[in-house]
Formats: structure tokens, C-alpha cells, sequence
């Protein structure tokens, strides 16, 4: 019993009930419980013992609450309240910023660039999105297989997703080339096109060469999340669905998708949330060109800001765009929560 | 989120090898005849996946200036690109090291006092602490930068190292404090507890117990928070205005800003700014398997 000076300390400050502790009431009653010296004299002493635990564990923790507050807090504040102000480069000399209510938000709404760029995020993300969980899980199914190297060269295939964004911008820039990238000369090899492709040059294959790239970028993340999502089924479902008859197609239709859907839903919509925020794929390829045929939400609210210095406008499209990825976000703690409970 | 994953893994993985696999062995046709045929589709989709690297280096090793053909092969490799590369991107590159080794150092000492206080005390607030990390992640790096560089700009913190490396570690610490926190959780308090009898104080018990046997997850999330700011681009963009502090990746961006004569310089600058990817693949396989299983919750 001498160890009851020690467990105030590991038992949660805030009167929680820890784990053994059940019996011990906080408050009053239990400074008896330990050295019967004095009653009246540890007390205050434990309190202020209790105090300087809980402000000793706060310790801790108080460098990343600040941290978050000042790199994410701080940010989602200021950028609320620039998208509200006539916020330009005259800010910075004047410290002036007048206030001017919704406009920021009905000139980038009703910027004929809106519709176009609303679009082709959109486009963006589900055709990213669809391209790299489908190839991501047909790999992840492939890796299930036995077979020597497995593990290695499943981690091989994780260096995309682990170069950073603008190398792989520049070397798809040279890939796609027009006149002397190697996609054009390897279709014109085997005599599939007769000219360049104008892969990043024309407006109507700009996205889609964007979003290839994107493709190839993300297979990696689903391959890995999914291939640990299937590990996990355990293999006596698939020998009790064997007996009944369930091979092949059918024992993916209703034992591996069932049991994988948890994860599913955890990289599509986290696939979501990403795809909506890229930048550097887009500006290392295109610029959000030509003629603003990949201009998203992201890039365009970038050019407002950091190349137009209409900081306020640009303030007003990053916060549609944050309002965009919350409704995601909803989601996602949804799925995650569902995830949990399985 | 990370605590299920890990402890869905166990029981999952045991399972797995013991029953499952070895029965299937049994009945199988033949236990140890290897399946060559699958490894040699697999090399197949690997060479498709890796092709643009190897066309980076490829393009690294031709002569300079030869914008129009490239040989599939550098039979005759040619070392003028990273010549080029060094001496134009050597200071940018340096300029990466600096700023992404101190974001690591920033994030460490950050995310693994709060991985502790999260796995272990239980702190009012905590899950507040949690829930905003993952809400964290859902903020787009444009908005942050938008209202950084005005607060920057005020500050005197623009075209800095100390400025870069900060807003770097955005997209380090919260990675790090999950991972770290999930590693924390499966540790048994009682060795905790029994240092803390041995009257250790709290400091004492985190730095001479805690952080030791968490060594794994510190180096997890240390490579991941080094790799972060090394790819980081939208902040050296948005929050470097001059050419006095840049990193390498805006200086590959501003290579393909303009009109490309010298495609071999570019992809040797690429090369050299792949090589810590390279490494961590290479050299750090089980703490990348540590990351990428912690990635589904980031």
C-alpha cells in the first residue's frame, strides 16, 4: 500500500475514472487512504502536487497545440477574414485593407473561370480517383499471389509516390513532349500516330494527360493500403466460401469486397481530400494551361493570390475549396468511424 | 483510426500464417514449386511503373543540349548534365539538406513530447488535440500559404531558412504525432509506471525510457517529416520572393518554367533531387512499411 503516494500521478487529473482506480473517490476522502501521519497536512499538499502533475503533462502537449494553432488555426482564421477585405500588394505598403463584404466571393463566383475551373477539378479528381483505385487494386489482388520477389518489388513500386511532386512533373514534361518526348516516339515506332501528340500543348488532352500522370502517381498509396486491407481477411473465409462454391468471381463479389469495404472508403475519400488540394502536379506540368484547360479551384486560387496579388479573391476561392474538402472530410470521419466499429 | 489498424493486423496476420497458408500448402499440387510465372508478371508492371525513372536517368547520362533525339540506351553516358546540375543547383540543393534536416529536428521535438502526452496521460482536451490533427489534413496548403505569407511578410520571415523550415514542418508534425502515438499506445505502461516509482520524473522517464524504446517510430517518422520537406514546393514558391534562400524543387520548377534547351541538366538535377527517396526505399524498407501503413490515417 506504500505505492498509493505514486498513483495520484498515473490516474487521470481530471477525475476520469483510471483503470484500477475504480474504488478511489478523487476528492477529500482519499488522503486518508495512504500515510495516516496527518490528515489535515497532505491535502493541500497532494493538491498542489495534482496541480503541477497536470500542468507538468500540459507541458507536453503545449508546443504542438501551439504549433497547430499558429500553421492551421491561424490560417483558416486569416484567410476567413482576407476573403472579406480588399486585400492586394497596396496592403502591404498601407496596411490598409478595406472591408468590402461578399464582393472577393461574387467576382471569383461569377468569374467565367469558375465554372471552368469547378469543372475541371471535378474532372480531375474522379478521373485520378477511378484510375488509381482500380489499378491500385488489381495490383493489391495480383500481390496476393505467392510468387519469389513479392515483397521486393511490391516496394519497389512505392518510388513514385515517394519522389517529390515537381521531379515527377519534370520528367513527365519530357516524356510527353511533343517532338521528341519518348510516349510520342515510342507510339510513333510502332506506328500507332504519324505526328506528335501535343500531349500538354492542346486543350483538349492537356487534362487528360494530367490526370494520367496523376494516376501514376497515386498507385502506389492504393496499392499498399488496399494490399493491407486484403492481408487482413482472414483465409478461412475464402476456404468456408470454397465449400459452398464461391471461387473466382464470386468469392470476390461476396467475401472480399464485403470485408474490404471498410478500408475502401477510407482511400477513396482520402484520395479525395488530396487530389483536391494538388498543386505542384499541375503547375510542373501545364501552368494551368493552355488556355486554362486544367485550371482547377487549387491552381487558379494560387494565380490570384501569388501572380494577379488579389490576395482577398484569392482568399475567397482557397475557402470554397476548403468548404469542398469539409464535406469530404465529413465523410471521412464517417468512414473511419465505420471502420472502427468493424 | 491507428490503433484499430494495428491491432486488426495481429490476430489477422497470425491467423493467416498459421491455419490458413499451411493447410492451403497441404493440398496444394506442388508446395515448392516457385511461382516464376507471376514474378515475371510482376517485373513487367514494375518496368511499365519505373519507366519514367529510368528515362530520368537516361536523360541525365546524354550529352548536353540534344533536345532531339535521345537514345533509348546511354551507351555512352555523358556526365555534362550533372556537371550543369551542380554547379547551377548544388547551392539549392544544399539549401533543401538544411531546411529539411531542420524540420526534422523541429518535428521530432514537437510530435513526440505530444505522442506521449496523447498515448499516455489522459489529458483533458486530447481527443480535441486528435480530432484537429485529422482536420488538419483536410486544409489545402494554398490556403495555408495564402494567410503565411501576409503573417511572413510582417515578420520579416520571407525568404528565410527559419521561415521555410517552420512552414515545412506542416506537413510533418501532425504525420509524426500519429505515428509516433501509435507506436506509444502498444507500449505497456508498467514499464512507465515502474520508472516513474524508481522516482524518475516525468522528463526524466520520457527522455531516458520512452524515447529510447520508441526508436523506431522517431526514425519512421523522421525519414517521412525529412522526405515532406524535401518535396515540399508550394511553400518555397509562395514563401520565397528573391533567389537568396531555394530550395531545389523551385529551382527544377523554374528549369521548366521556360523554354527547355537542356533537358540533360534538368533530369540530373531531378536525379539528384530523387536520391533521398532512393535512399529511404533502399536502405529504410521497414520503417517505409512502418509509414505507409500510418499513411491511411494521415
Amino acid at each position: 500500500m506504500s505505492l498509493t503516494t505514486d498513483l495520484p500521478q498515473s490516474t487521470p487529473p481530471n477525475g476520469k475514472p483510471g483503470p484500477g482506480k475504480a474504488g478511489a473517490k478523487p476528492g477529500p476522502g482519499r488522503a486518508g487512504s495512504g500515510d495516516g501521519a496527518g490528515d489535515a497536512v497532505p491535502s493541500p499538499r497532494r493538491r498542489s502536487r495534482q496541480r503541477r502533475e497536470r500542468l507538468f503533462q500540459w507541458l507536453f502537449l503545449v508546443p504542438a497545440v501551439v504549433y497547430m494553432a499558429l500553421f492551421f488555426g491561424y490560417p483558416v482564421v486569416k484567410n476567413v477574414v482576407m476573403s472579406f477585405q480588399d486585400y492586394t500588394t497596396a496592403t502591404f505598403f498601407t496596411g490598409e485593407a478595406p472591408w468590402v463584404g461578399l464582393a472577393n466571393y461574387v467576382t471569383v463566383l461569377s468569374s467565367s473561370l469558375f465554372s471552368t475551373s469547378l469543372l475541371n477539378t471535378a474532372l480531375f479528381t474522379v478521373g485520378s480517383i477511378l484510375g488509381q483505385f482500380v489499378i491500385g487494386l488489381a495490383l493489391a489482388i495480383f500481390f496476393q499471389r505467392k510468387f519469389p520477389l513479392n515483397g521486393i518489388l511490391r516496394s519497389l513500386l512505392l518510388l513514385p509516390w515517394l519522389l517529390p511532386l515537381i521531379v515527377s512533373s519534370a520528367v513527365w514534361r519530357w516524356i510527353l513532349d511533343k517532338d521528341s518526348g519518348a510516349l510520342n516516339r515510342f507510339l510513333g515506332d510502332f506506328g500507332i500516330v504519324d505526328t506528335g501528340v501535343p500531349w500538354l500543348t492542346s486543350t483538349s488532352l492537356a487534362l487528360i494527360a494530367v490526370v494520367g500522370v496523376n494516376i501514376w502517381i497515386g498507385i502506389p498509396f492504393n496499392l499498399t493500403i488496399l494490399y493491407g486491407g486484403l492481408q487482413e481477411i482472414p483465409d478461412e473465409l475464402y476456404e468456408a466460401g470454397s465449400l459452398d462454391g464461391a471461387t473466382g468471381w464470386k468469392a470476390f463479389r461476396h467475401i472480399t469486397w464485403p470485408m474490404l469495404r471498410p478500408v475502401v472508403s477510407v482511400v477513396l475519400v482520402l484520395g479525395v481530400v488530396y487530389t483536391l488540394k494538388v498543386l505542384d502536379i499541375i503547375l510542373g506540368l501545364t501552368n494551368g494551361g493552355p488556355a486554362n484547360s486544367t485550371q482547377t479551384i487549387a491552381t487558379q486560387s494560387y494565380a490570384l493570390s501569388f501572380q494577379e496579388f488579389k490576395f482577398g479573391e484569392g482568399a475567397a476561392l482557397g475557402n470554397i475549396l476548403v468548404i469542398i474538402s469539409l464535406v469530404f472530410a465529413v465523410l471521412y470521419l464517417r468512414a473511419s468511424r465505420r471502420a472502427v466499429d468493424e | 483510426m491507428t490503433t484499430t489498424i494495428t491491432s486488426r493486423r495481429g490476430p489477422a496476420r497470425g491467423s493467416g500464417n498459421g491455419t490458413g497458408r499451411g493447410s492451403g500448402r497441404g493440398t496444394g499440387p506442388a508446395p515448392d514449386r516457385k511461382n516464376w510465372g507471376s514474378t515475371a508478371l510482376a517485373i513487367l508492371f514494375l518496368a511499365i511503373m519505373l519507366f519514367p525513372v529510368y528515362w530520368m536517368v537516361n536523360a541525365s547520362l546524354q550529352p548536353n543540349g540534344t533536345t532531339l533525339e535521345t537514345s533509348w540506351l546511354p551507351l555512352k553516358p555523358d556526365f555534362t548534365g550533372y556537371a550543369t546540375a551542380i554547379s547551377e543547383q548544388g547551392g539549392n540543393l544544399g539549401t533543401s539538406l538544411v531546411i529539411s534536416l531542420g524540420s526534422v529536428a523541429l518535428s521530432l521535438a514537437i510530435a513526440a513530447p505530444a505522442a506521449y502526452a496523447l498515448a499516455y496521460f489522459k489529458v483533458r482536451g486530447a481527443s480535441i488535440v486528435l480530432f484537429a490533427i485529422l482536420i488538419s489534413q483536410m486544409i489545402p496548403g494554398i490556403v495555408v500559404a495564402n494567410a503565411l505569407y501576409t503573417a511572413y511578410n510582417d515578420l520579416g520571415l520571407l525568404n528565410s531558412i527559419p521561415g521555410l523550415i517552420l512552414a515545412d514542418s506542416a506537413h510533418g508534425i501532425p504525420f509524426a504525432i500519429l505515428i509516433i502515438r501509435a507506436f506509444m499506445n502498444g507500449m505497456p505502461a508498467s514499464v512507465i509506471e515502474a520508472a516513474r516509482v524508481d522516482g524518475a520524473g516525468h522528463i526524466r522517464a520520457f527522455w531516458s525510457i520512452v524515447l529510447p524504446l520508441s526508436r523506431n517510430s522517431l526514425i519512421t517518422a523522421g525519414l517521412f517529416t525529412f522526405l515532406f520537406a524535401w518535396s515540399d514546393f508550394l511553400f518555397a514558391l509562395t514563401l520565397t520572393t528573391t533567389e537568396a534562400v531555394r530550395p531545389v524543387t523551385l529551382g527544377i520548377f523554374q528549369y521548366i518554367g521556360a523554354y527547355v534547351n537542356d533537358w540533360s541538366s534538368v533530369m540530373a538535377t531531378a536525379v539528384l533531387a530523387s536520391i533521398p527517396a532512393i535512399i529511404l526505399l533502399v536502405a529504410a524498407q521497414k520503417y517505409i512499411a512502418a509509414g505507409t501503413t500510418g499513411g491511411a490515417v494521415k
